[in-house]
């Protein structure tokens, strides 16, 4: 059966009017940004990001025609650092993006059920919750990832593991707000399972927040790549990333501090971004601050 | 008559605090009639609609007594069979009309998933009995309103939903809390004739619950009278308007102004009295 209206989301009609706002404006403009340059990096890249030229070993970063075009310069293997930002601006989205929509689904959903049911479920899944935030995270990343074998899918899944309770957390709280409304009560005399409670009546009044943290894991799970990059925990060296571009930097910084300088730009403007655009959402969203 | 909905002796509390919500309640409503619950705000009203839905907040623990719809009992009935029975036949007109629809999502959606979960409807039939629903309720283009948001329709046509929602299924029973207490005066005269005319055209019997005595007046049958978790009296409207026998009762209508004596003073309920009703369930 095709339901005639399929539920939609609160948000849906002032799409514009969030657009008006000055924090999602310039968080969403960015990002736009740099998905467009992360899409066409093979165009945009003056070099391809592996080359090596050895003549341009630490090149200063330079307009002028005598640096060979390596306009922010290049690295101890001569590589162009502008082509290699831009390469690693994909890896950077990339897990921005698989990282964080699973972590929001996993949370989203055992919130959900632990907001709704209560009880022992609750109690066995918030105290899992509890469990699992006294690990110090990054050290469990890094004991997962070394445990399961580097790569950019174990990040992924690291990032799942790990972060899946910063949603369940919040998303269980409102949960439990939500189910005390008068529409669920409504909702349980009209005779709807609790499973469709959960997904028609509950779940689209807490998509907003699941929104609003979305963005802010994306930010998490970008500075989560850059900090395993950082200890070779990441993607084979071979690929381009920025936190692997600190890496090799922080080595010379002394001779050569714009090679450690550059990666950190862009990784501080990614997050800035993400943070703003879920500040924004968050001011725009939830009905308290609004 | 038969009764479509009798309490027995129904005893309440926090077991948290061990503080006692409700006294050995007992009521009856017979088949289509409107039974008045009256009381002023904390005196166990809502407790008592939420009870017979089966939607007591977890914190709240039914010690003894015996709710039961058409014979079968609800105290302690599984959520499932509870489920199926108020399917049966009963109904909720809620309070709020603005909470009680969820903010997220269309009218039509609201309306037609009553009607699907309980009757077994299928998009389109449910689609067409809500237009006449509607229509009913006296809302004037139903197929447009079908298509809108909560926020996006008056308060007066919010409940005009809720109305048709609960009406949706035919039950027999319609807990009433406080339909009309969230909207203005004018809008309020409009809901309670509503209510009025089709509760006569349905048959439906009514368990109203309010703190307005001149609702009860002008829609219930009989009314039980409700303070501190007791009820202190019962009986036909017409009756306990006429004599009233418990102080309280008396205090209360004391306190409500009336169009046949527009010069007598309103007084608010002494406290004095309303203590005596709390000592008097203690003992």
């Amino acid at each position: 059966m095709v339901d005639a209206a399929v539920p939609r989301f609160a948000f849906e009609r002032p799409l514009l009017r969030l657009v008006g706002n000055a924090r999602v404006a310039a968080g969403g403009g960015v990002l736009a940004l740099l998905l467009l340059i992360a899409l066409a990096a093979p165009w945009i890249a003056p070099f391809d990001p592996l080359d090596q030229d050895l003549s341009a070993q630490m090149q200063h970063p330079s307009f002028s025609a005598a640096s060979g075009g390596h306009w922010l310069g290049a690295d101890s293997l001569g590589r162009d650092l502008l082509s290699r930002l831009i390469y690693g601006t994909r890896i950077a989205l990339e897990v921005a993006v698989l990282a964080a929509v699973p972590t929001a689904v996993l949370g989203t959903g055992l919130g959900l059920i632990a907001g709704y049911f209560g009880g022992l479920l609750d109690a066995v899944i918030s105290r899992l919750v509890d469990v699992w935030t006294s690990f110090p995270p990054v050290l469990l990343s890094i004991i997962l990832v070394a445990l399961i074998g580097t790569g950019l899918s174990s990040v992924i899944i690291a990032i799942i593991v790990i972060d899946w309770t910063r949603f369940c957390r919040v998303i269980r709280a409102e949960t439990f707000k939500q189910r005390h409304m008068d529409y669920v009560d409504a909702a349980v005399v009209a005779g709807l399972r609790p499973l469709t409670i959960l997904g028609r009546e509950i779940l689209p009044n807490v998509l907003p927040l699941v929104l609003v943290l979305l963005t802010l894991e994306m930010g998490i799970a970008v500075i989560v790549e850059a900090i395993l990059s950082f200890v070779g925990l990441s993607v084979s060296s071979d690929t381009p990333t920025w936190g692997g571009m600190i890496a090799e930097g922080r080595t010379i910084i002394h001779q050569a501090p714009w090679i450690m300088a550059f990666p950190m730009l862009a990784l501080l403007v990614t997050v800035l971004a993400l943070n703003l655009l879920g500040d924004g959402l968050k001011a725009e969203l939830d009905p308290v601050l609004r | 008559m038969t009764a479509v909905l009798t309490i027995q002796r129904l005893c309440a509390e926090l077991p948290a605090t061990g503080a006692r919500l409700l006294s050995n309640v007992s009521l009856a409503v017979a088949a289509g009639e409107v039974h008045g619950l009256v009381g002023m705000s904390g005196a166990g009203k809502s407790m008592i609609a939420k009870a017979i839905l089966g939607v007591l907040p977890p914190a709240v623990r039914i010690t003894s007594g015996s709710i039961q719809f058409e014979g079968t009992e609800i105290v302690g009935l599984p959520r499932p069979r509870m489920r199926d029975l108020l399917a049966r036949g009963i109904a909720l007109i809620p309070q709020d009309p603005l909470t009680a629809l969820n903010a997220t999502r269309r009218i039509e959606a609201q309306i037609t998933d009553v009607m699907r979960a309980r009757l077994g409807l299928g998009a389109r039939a449910a689609r067409l009995r809500a237009l006449s629903l509607l229509g009913e309720v006296q809302i004037r283009d139903p197929a447009s309103l079908l298509r809108r948001y909560p926020h996006e329709i008056s308060g007066g046509q919010r409940q005009r939903v809720l109305i048709a929602i609960a009406f949706a299924c035919n039950p027999k029973l319609i807990i009433a809390d406080e339909p009309t207490t969230a909207l203005d005066v004018t809008v309020q005269k409009q809901i309670l004739r509503l209510i009025h005319d089709l509760r006569r055209t349905h048959g439906t019997a009514f368990l109203f619950v309010t703190h307005d005595l001149g609702v009860v007046a002008k829609i219930c049958d009989s009314l039980s009278v409700m303070h501190a978790g007791v009820i202190v009296e019962q009986g036909a409207v017409a009756d306990v308007i006429a004599a009233p026998a418990h102080p309280f009762t008396r205090a209360l209508f004391a306190a409500t102004p009336r169009h046949d004596r527009p010069d007598a003073e309103l007084r608010p309920v002494s406290e004095s009295v309303q203590r005596a009703v709390v000592e008097a369930s203690q003992r």
